[in-house]
């Protein structure tokens, strides 16, 4: 056993040793220790080097707030958690746990050199320095700063873990486990509300659990603690363990990570590692209780410094005692109690150092009885020691003098600055806080939530008093839902309440430009860096902030910001509620991105939607790419061939004879009504009203501001009946905009719009011999091309099947589309597989109905257009209906900016080289320019093709119509391709291949 | 997430079954092209951009799938009140009354 341990002290199981390793040594802890815990009872207090500076640290607190033992913890490969803070990582039989931030080890740092030239690192020196020479920042500064910032590594391996996600809800949610906030969940209870309570400690209890020695109603704390949690949960109480309430969000939604398996030795397979809980609650009581402060003197962050409050924990919780030989500094009279609970188990304290003149009598007489030698009214001006404190330098305050100072040996420093209430959930929602000007810190005051706060998150003091306002507020809770309540009443004895006196930096007797007093330790960030901050101009404490990285690091200033702001409001000379607090966000502590996530990873990230074809397509060969959320076959290569390879055949193979497409993913939308034609009027370009029931027209969608929304084949089945066709990632877009203009603008038109995309499964066939296949499994219709013409549609059966039959095309060549139930989809298409081989029939994938489309011209909405293109400019404006009064972007169609001179406009593009361009690729007009060069517009599709005979593209360039013929220049990394401008249809302008 | 009540479902509901659709009472004109080009343009473009209560339409989207207006205090993201398309714009004054 060490010497720091302490027998049967503390809730650590003591007869069962837990065996880990720290940075490959073994470590011997007990069940119930955290690393830190075991780490101090084996007198390590050095766990970690700083972010900046690499200066030695020691675990300074016993919580998640915790700024310097960060450690890595892992159980195998993939399962490394970078910064866990080691106050929170529990022990278990195996676990591997390494000191980060350092090399080659914690002991002896190369990076600690960074301290030693500290004078060239001040507050803001990124700002500053790396500017010059301009060419190095890509080449020389950039990537040494990346190589040593940062603190732990991240992991390299997939994380084999999963993470849960569940939804929660309850009346009543307490966060803190505390006794304000058992308390409210006692009044709350019996009041008849659904409770949660939820803690992020190993066990509820809170500031009970570092206090043995408080009585409650009679009862010895600790078993107190034993049946009212028995108590509670007889009442019906959920209380929810190491599950940090990490964000509350407006309207009472607040998030938990509950850690699931990371303290087990030995987790089971279907045991997530953590679950998220989203909680809805009718009431939410806040009792997260308060942070002790450090203070602020040179050379406050040496390891073995520690908060007193966090010395007191590891004595009276864990057993340990955190040193032999203790000075005590503080301006809180919390910390006294710590110096004598430790000098009753055999730490010597060699000094209690009180920044105050007077302090209660009681610590006096208490600290003299014990032979403490006490010194109020002094200041601490420096220590000493590199991986350890041992010594400290004080020195007296007479007026505002500070006098002679004085060495005090120690192993061990127990510093309180007093306590700052936790208001950061608090204040998530833009709650509002006033400033205490006695405990120059804020408290809680206005909120909109259904929200109580209670204990010391508003600033009580002491175990009764937080029992007493917990009771009132779990009532108050119960009350606001219309449940009577009662608080009940506490007794407490042996209650330890204090108060203290708030500090800004301590006095000194040295130059103030040589101290280093640490304010945000995890960022090294001192005194002297907040003064120099305001010096050069900051005013706002958010600029200070970010010019210092004071409360940036991953501790979230827990510790910091109001040291931070007492002292940047003393260097400006503003009263501190003037100069404010930063903003406090979401996560409260440090949250994985596992539980983040959930169960949307992997497969399950996104959804993908699957036609009724497509495995057919997965069966033969096909390689997909994702379109919307569709998963669409891209090529079927034969074995062998690369995309451009199987494009090409697919291609050939399509304009010899016929091609296969599945397009059930195109969006489709059932028009219905006495009004439709009237609808389809007013939404799309075209003119509908003479289209005749069982033909097709191109329709082209705007948005009111002119521009190309969407566009597709539309058949009008019968009078009162539109089939709409849009793209397939604009299906759902329409829809809705469709719903927006019925429902809102022309509510007195008589339509039904119904989504019907995945009612129907789509299969095109393309090429000269579609006819030929299609025919025979034809009834009731006559599909010569004089009864049948391009652009018809028709009601019919295709192989027994009831069918929408569209003659339509996107390729040039005699096509038809083919819609049946999407039941039926597969059933059909194996058919005309079948009955397709007699003509070479090829099944084609997107890829090549890309092509075959751009050799015709015809463009495709968010590809050759991008929502700043004009009909106009897309060359289409023969899709408008010139003669109706009014369609939706009509009236934008004459705005100054679209009918001037200028606009982009798409055209053919054929390089000279016969290269084939990159799609995105940028256009100039003069190659010899001076860079930066003008811009003049941008190539949008680019394919290799057969039936041109060279690669072709399209493009958007300014004034591009009146530019045909001229040549442009598209500047690529290692050369300039010449291109000349052309029309966009390369093959078949006359469209006889679709008269056939 | 806010909780926000469709008035055509009656039912106070998480903010993922609807999708935001802008300001409200921004109606089309009957006649486009009596506008002049200034006047379309602020129909198109200017919106009000208040810091408080502002006007604004929302979509019982993953629900009935109507349109509704609603009065949202855009400071504090509370929801003043909800109602139906077509329905008049509620007194301001008396709204923001009726909240405190």
């Amino acid at each position: 056993m060490s010497q720091y341990r302490v027998q049967g002290k503390g809730r650590v199981s003591h007869g069962k040793p837990v065996s880990f390793s720290f940075d490959g040594k073994t470590v011997t802890g007990l069940g119930g220790d955290t690393v830190a815990s075991a780490l101090l009872a084996q007198g390590t207090h050095l766990m970690g080097r700083s972010f900046k500076y690499h200066r030695p640290r020691g675990v300074v607190t016993a919580g998640s707030e915790e700024p310097n033992a960060l450690i890595g913890t892992s159980r195998g490969p993939g399962r490394f958690e970078p910064n866990t803070r080691a106050t929170m990582a529990e022990i278990w039989p195996g676990l591997t746990a390494t000191s980060q931030n350092r090399w080659p080890s914690l002991e002896f740092d190369i990076g600690a050199v960074n301290d030693r030239m500290h004078k060239l690192f001040p507050a803001g020196f990124y700002y500053k320095t790396f500017m010059w020479p301009k060419s190095f920042w890509d080449k020389v500064y950039e990537p040494v700063i990346r190589s040593a910032a940062g603190l732990g590594v991240s992991p390299s391996v997939e994380d084999p873990d999963h993470y849960a996600s569940r939804y929660l809800h309850t009346d009543v949610l307490i966060v803190g486990g505390g006794p304000a906030g058992l308390a409210a969940a006692r009044s709350a209870a019996e009041a008849g509300a659904k409770v949660t309570l939820v803690d992020e400690n190993t066990e509820a209890g809170g500031s009970l659990l570092s206090e043995p020695g408080v009585e409650i109603n009679g009862q010895p704390a600790w078993s107190w603690l034993e049946s009212e949690l028995a108590s509670l949960t007889a009442l019906g109480v959920t209380v929810m363990t190491r599950t940090t309430a990490i964000g509350y969000y407006h309207q009472n939604m607040v998030g938990l990570c509950q850690r699931v398996t990371d303290h087990l030795a030995a987790p089971q397979d279907d045991q997530p590692r953590e679950r998220l809980w989203r909680v809805r609650a009718e009431h939410v009581v806040l009792a997260q209780g308060a942070l002790e402060k450090p203070l602020v003197f040179d050379g406050n962050d040496r390891p073995g410094i520690v908060l007193a409050g966090s010395a007191l924990t590891y004595l009276n919780r864990y057993g340990v005692r955190v040193g032999n030989a203790a000075v005590v500094v503080t301006s809180h009279d919390s910390a006294w109690f710590t110096a004598f609970d430790l000098a009753a188990v055999g730490t010597t304290i060699n000094a209690i150092v009180d920044t105050r003149e007077a302090v209660r009598e009681d610590l006096l007489a208490q600290a003299a009885a014990l032979g403490i030698e006490v010194l109020t009214g002094h200041t601490v001006t420096g220590t000493s020691g590199r991986l350890r404190v041992n010594s400290i330098r004080v020195n007296p305050i007479t007026g505002s003098t500070v006098g002679q100072g004085r060495d005090i040996a120690c192993d061990c420093v127990l510093m309180s600055g007093g306590w700052t209430p936790t208001l950061h959930l608090f204040s998530h929602t833009k709650s509002k806080l006033a400033w205490d000007a006695e405990g120059k810190t804020f408290l809680p005051a206005e909120t909109l939530e259904d929200c109580q706060i209670a204990g010391a998150g508003r600033g009580l003091w002491g175990i009764e008093a937080a029992l007493v306002d917990g009771a009132e507020m779990g009532a108050k809770a119960a009350s606001a839902l219309g449940k009577a309540a009662a608080s009940a009443t506490y007794s407490v004895a042996s209650d330890r309440t204090g108060t203290g006196e708030a500090q800004k930096e301590l006095p000194t007797d040295k130059d103030l430009t040589s101290t280093r007093a640490f304010v945000d330790f995890q960022n090294d960030v001192t005194a002297k860096d907040l003064r120099l901050a305001v010096r050069e101009g900051m005013r706002s404490i958010e600029h200070v902030k970010r010019y210092t990285t004071n409360g940036m690091a991953t501790d979230q200033g827990k510790m910091s910001n109001i040291n931070g702001l007492n002292i940047a409001a003393d260097a400006l000379g503003k009263p501190a509620p003037e100069v404010g607090l930063t903003t406090f966000r979401p996560p409260y502590t440090p949250t994985t991105f596992g539980a983040l996530c959930g169960y949307h990873k992997g497969a399950h990230f996104d959804v993908t939607r699957k036609t009724p074809i497509d495995p057919w397509a997965e069966e033969n060969g096909a390689v997909f790419e994702p379109v919307a959320q569709w998963r669409r076959a891209r090529y079927f290569p034969n074995t062998g061939e690369d995309m451009d390879t199987a494009v090409m055949r697919e291609c050939i193979a399509t304009r010899a004879s016929v091609g296969m497409f599945d397009a059930s993913t195109l969006g489709k939308i059932e028009v219905v009504g006495p009004d439709a034609v009237e609808f389809m009027n007013r939404m799309y370009t075209n003119p509908w009203t003479k289209l005749a029931p069982g033909k097709c027209r191109y329709g082209l969608l705007l948005g009111e501001d002119g521009f190309i929304r969407d566009d597709g084949v539309i058949g009008r089945l019968s009078d009162d009946r539109f089939h709409v066709t849009t793209t397939t990632g604009g299906a759902a877009r329409v829809m809705d905009m469709m719903e927006d203009y019925l429902q809102t603008e022309w509510p007195d038109l008589n339509v039904w719009l119904t989504s019907t995309t995945e009612q129907w499964a789509t299969i095109a066939l393309n090429g000269p011999n579609a006819r030929k296949l299609l025919e025979p499994f034809v009834e009731g219709l006559d599909l010569s091309a004089e009864a049948f013409p391009h652009m018809s549609n028709a009601i019919c059966t295709v192989a027994g099947f009831p069918a929408r039959l569209f003659r339509v095309s996107f390729t040039g060549e005699l096509g038809f589309e083919i819609n049946v139930p999407a039941r039926h989809g597969q059933a059909l298409w194996e058919k005309l597989w079948d009955a397709g081989q007699q003509y070479d029939i090829c099944a084609y994938g997107t890829e090549t109905m890309h092509v075959l489309r751009a050799e015709k011209g015809y463009i495709i909405v968010g590809q050759d257009t991008d929502g700043t293109v004009t009909p106009h400019d897309a060359g289409i404006s023969w899709a408008i209906g010139k003669k109706k009064p009014d369609f939706v972007g009509k009236r934008s169609l004459e705005r100054p900016d679209i009918v001037a001179p200028g606009r982009k406009q798409l055209v053919g593009l054929l390089t000279q080289d016969g290269s084939k361009l990159e799609e995105g690729a940028q256009i100039v007009l003069d190659p010899n320019q001076p860079i930066p060069m003008k811009m003049v517009g941008h190539v949008t599709s680019s394919y290799e093709s057969d039936a041109v005979g060279k690669p072709i593209a399209f493009a958007v360039i300014e004034g591009g119509f009146d530019k045909i013929g001229e040549t442009v220049h598209i500047p690529m990394p290692d050369r300039t391709i010449a291109a000349t401008i052309t029309g966009t249809v390369f093959y078949d302008p006359a469209g006889d291949r679709l008269k056939m | 997430m806010l909780l926000i009540t469709c008035p055509y479902c009656q039912e106070t509901l998480p903010e993922a079954e609807f999708t935001y659709a802008g300001e409200a009472h921004i109606a089309r004109p009957a006649d486009p092209s009596s506008y002049s080009d200034e006047a379309w343009r602020d129909f198109l473009f200017v919106r009000s951009n208040v810091k408080g209560a502002h006007f604004e339409r929302w979509r019982h989207f993953h629900g009935c799938g109507r349109f509704f207006n609603a009065v949202r205090d855009t400071v504090t993201d509370r929801f003043l009140t909800v109602y139906k398309a077509g329905e008049p714009k509620p007194d301001l004054a008396k709204l923001l009354e009726d909240a405190e």
